[in-house]
């Protein structure tokens, strides 16, 4: 008899196929609470139909926040800008 | 009487005007002399970075010329309705233009260049010097 264990409700390194398979042939022969479970995870694996990957990618995140300056804003600037700059020229 | 005195007082004036801010703005010697030296620099995002290793007292005197610039931008940004990080930016396109020749600034790539006669690299968002009225040249 197959012997398919899925011991936690995450991917197992199965294929879903088998596992599908596995667990709906568990279902006719356990009872109770494992029955849940394997309900649980037939259901999950069928729907996802493959595994949920949730390694970290390997590029670490940039998140430039300078980009969401438009120019218009630094042109609008520009003058009291350069009139601070001019007011306070020993700190620049 | 009167008139001579007060024009004269009003002479005095425009002189003292012209004079003062010029001698209330000199920068701090121990920064002048980093800057000239290029262990410090102007960055694109309005602050000064330094070039290289930091030792603690540039670091010190960096973060001190960070701080105050940071306050200023911050009352400024808030007249203009705008946030802080754009009122920086701009103060940034107006200090890299005020670097000499010898001193260190960074391009907008993150590298440090060297101040030549030449116009620096800035951000692409700067207004050009001649929109922003920059009168330094010859």
């Amino acid at each position: 008899m197959m012997h398919h264990e899925l011991t936690a409700p995450a991917c197992a390194a199965t294929s879903p196929q088998d596992t599908g398979e596995g667990a709906a042939a568990m279902q006719r022969h356990r009872n109770g609470k494992r029955r849940a479970l394997m309900a649980g995870c037939a259901i999950l694996v069928a729907g996802l139909a493959g595994c949920v990957n949730i390694a970290a990618p390997d590029k670490p995140i940039v998140i430039e926040l300078n980009i969401n300056i438009r120019q218009e804003v630094i042109y609008r600037l520009a003058a009291d800008a350069a009139n601070t700059v001019e007011e306070n020229a020993d700190i620049f | 009487m009167r008139k001579s005195i007060g024009s004269a007082l009003a002479a005095l004036a425009v002189i003292g005007a012209g004079a003062v801010p010029a001698l209330a703005q000199q920068r701090d010697p121990a920064y002048a002399a980093a800057r000239a030296s290029g262990k410090v620099g102007e960055q694109s995002d309005g602050y000064l970075g330094i070039v290289g290793n930091a030792d603690p007292s540039t670091q010190r005197l960096v973060d001190d010329i960070n701080i105050k610039r940071r306050a200023v931008y911050a009352d400024k940004a808030q007249k203009n309705n705008a946030t802080l990080e754009a009122y920086a930016l701009s103060a940034g396109c107006t200090a890299a233009l005020r670097t000499v020749a010898g001193e260190k600034y960074r391009a907008p790539d993150g590298t440090w260049q060297t101040r030549t006669n030449a116009a620096p690299v800035r951000d692409s968002r700067c207004p050009s010097a001649a929109a922003a009225g920059n009168d330094t040249g010859d």
